[in-house]
């Protein structure tokens, strides 16, 4: 029981932090992004080719950090895939997002969104191979941290949660004591009117796609880093991260941080009852229940 | 030659049976702007609906109720359209992203439940043990696959008179009136809701009716026929074909299904031996591009919608004179 829920606690901050950035575009521009969670592939691949390329120039890199199995080329790695990741995001919605949006239609952007997933997700399994994948080759046993109840927990899963944590804290002191938050939050209220403040909406729309994908790729390497990397990773965190959105409300920041946890602890809690194949089709679940209980989510607000 | 002609019959039928489920399609996303992102589990509704209610008895999992065929076929149309209106009366008051992510859960749902319920519908195996109708008339070669494309077309043929008369109909009017300006429509009393909602269930009946002929064709249904790649090929289909449009929706699946069915065939014989893995990948990201490439450049679809004024503001008399 205490297992599962810290299971999904772990698991809950990596949603987390895929789902405020998904939260963010679809607020800002009124679409389903079906190709978010490729981001977080995108991140996960970009951290393993930059671990490689750290390792090999500079040797001693290659050494752990304490007891984790996370080296300091990956942990610089991740700051790295954080950025590309942040630009694949601009790029992809400059060569088609965008150019959809112009031609109308918020529909057809869901659209383009499932078609751009599509091409990514299968791009990076002919480039990296449709086999596993994993950041450190050594096993990484999991501390016993009581005994009754009976919890096991890997290092790298509390530096995940940690460092989870530890971002959403740094964008939530962007988002309430800087000039940049209260823009963001203005275009999020009321675009025309924050615009006739001098706010300009595409920079705003660049800076949401930087930082949605930065998120997305940490989430991509935590998830990498305590299960495993594949080209399908994408695929199998859209629908819980889709779930966190509509619990927190669609379009609201603190939502989706909080969805997130609670997807992860549902799931997880589930499986008591449930076996566990049945887990893929747990967030399902979760958007029903609230669907039915609260259709506007935690925070969100009405809007048709 | 009877090669020849008996695979572009077997051709034939797969892209005639796939056409359906793009006319229902069609009516969800042409003609009332409902995203459907689930299309592959209503399709499989049908699908298992129609073995499950007409297939001969199964040890270990439901089934075998061996129906007369027309009836496991409408059990199976059925169950789609339940499905539609469940996932409709939960989503379809809210944003439009809720119903796109709720159909899409839906499909995620439905694999799933499909690959692990084996007291439901035989689990990963599938299901077998059906036995195609009038099969002991007809025996099991050329003569019963071609009558086979003949009931399809026929079926085909039916749906497409039906959405005619359907969106020609008033309640057609109401659909595209919805689709262009839902505030606008409302606020002339009609219930947008409710229209909406019966448009998701219809379509979603028509798709249903694609996989129960899809089941009854293999006879034969797996997890494995019901992923997500499907929903993918069916909207290829109608971006291609041009949505809104029921003669393109028809010639967009019969092109998009010889371009898949080409491309893969092209692979599997000229791709080298060690791509041999990564040639579904390839072909997945031809038809990401064909997505993207289609809303990109020709959103309308090779054969767009004709806009049509359904009553002109003129007096009767005047239209009568000219």
């Amino acid at each position: 029981m205490i297992q599962h829920l810290v299971d999904g606690i772990l698991v809950g901050s990596i949603l987390s932090l895929g789902a405020i950035g998904l939260t963010m575009a679809m607020h800002m521009l009124r679409f389903a992004n079906f190709s978010h969670a490729e981001l977080l592939s995108i991140g996960a691949y970009c951290a393993l080719v930059f671990d490689g390329v750290f390792k090999a120039i500079y040797a001693p890199l290659a050494a752990a950090i304490g007891p984790l199995s996370l080296t300091w080329a990956l942990a610089l790695a991740i700051v790295i895939s954080m950025g590309i990741t942040g630009g694949s995001a601009i790029l992809i919605d400059r060569l088609v997002f965008r150019r959809v949006r112009a031609k109308g239609g918020e529909l057809s952007m869901v659209f383009a969104s499932f078609g751009v997933a599509m091409i990514i997700r299968n791009v990076l399994g002919l480039m990296f191979g449709l086999q596993v994948q994993l950041y450190s080759k050594d096993i990484v046993f999991a501390v016993v941290l009581s005994q009754d109840p009976f919890l096991l927990v890997k290092p790298d899963q509390i530096f995940s949660l940690v460092a989870a944590l530890i971002i959403m804290f740094v964008f939530h002191l962007v988002l309430s004591r800087t000039t940049f938050g209260y823009s963001l939050r203005a275009v999020a209220e009321n675009p025309e009117l924050a615009q006739v403040s001098g706010i300009s909406l595409i920079r705003m729309i660049t800076l949401i796609w930087i930082i949605g994908g930065g998120l997305a790729a940490a989430a991509g390497v935590f998830y990498g880093l305590t299960n495993q990397v594949n080209p399908v990773l994408g695929r199998d965190l859209l629908l819980p991260i889709f779930a966190a959105t509509i619990v927190g409300g669609i379009g609201s920041i603190y939502g989706a941080a909080l969805g997130g946890f609670l997807v992860g602890i549902a799931s997880n809690l589930a499986l008591l009852i449930l076996p566990s194949g049945y887990s893929p089709a747990m967030p399902f679940l979760i958007i029903i229940v609230v669907l039915i209980l609260r259709p506007t989510g935690l925070f969100g607000e009405e809007r048709h | 030659m009877i090669g020849l002609i008996s695979y572009l019959v077997f051709f034939s039928t797969v892209a005639a049976i796939l056409s359906i489920a793009v006319l229902g399609l069609n009516l969800q996303w042409g003609n009332s702007g409902l995203f459907n992102g689930g299309v592959v589990a209503f399709f499989g509704a049908g699908a298992y609906g129609t073995l499950i209610l007409g297939g001969t008895s199964q040890a270990g999992h439901l089934g075998g109720y061996e129906l007369f065929y027309p009836l496991a076929l409408l059990g199976g149309m059925a169950a789609a359209g339940l499905m539609a209106w469940i996932v409709g009366l939960l989503t379809i008051r809210l944003r439009h992203d809720y119903l796109a992510i709720s159909t899409f859960g839906v499909a995620v749902a439905f694999e799933n439940l499909m690959r692990n319920a084996e007291g439901l519908a035989g689990g990963a195996q599938g299901l077998r043990g059906f036995e195609r109708p009038l099969h002991a008339w007809l025996g099991d070669g050329f003569i019963y696959n071609a009558c086979f494309l003949v009931f399809v077309l026929v079926l085909l043929i039916a749906t497409y008179k039906f959405l005619e008369v359907l969106i020609r109909s008033p309640f057609g009017r109401l659909l595209r009136a919805i689709r262009e300006d839902e505030t606008a429509a409302r606020s002339l009393g009609k219930d947008s809701a409710r229209i909406r909602l019966t448009s998701l269930i219809i379509g979603s009946v028509i798709i249903g009716l694609s996989g129960g002929l899809y089941a009854t064709f293999y006879a034969f249904i797996s997890p494995q026929d019901v992923l997500p790649i499907l929903t993918f090929q069916i909207w290829a289909m109608l971006i291609v074909g041009g949505a809104g449009n029921n003669r393109g929706a028809v010639a967009g699946a019969f092109l998009i299904w010889a371009a898949w069915t080409a491309s893969g065939w092209g692979l599997s014989r000229f791709a080298p031996l060690e791509m041999q893995l990564y040639t579904g990948s390839i072909q997945f990201i031809l038809i990401g591009l064909v997505i993207v490439g289609m809303l990109l450049w020709r959103p309308q679809g090779l054969f767009p919608e004709k806009l049509v004024v359904s009553q002109s503001g003129r007096p009767k008399s005047e239209i009568n004179r000219e």
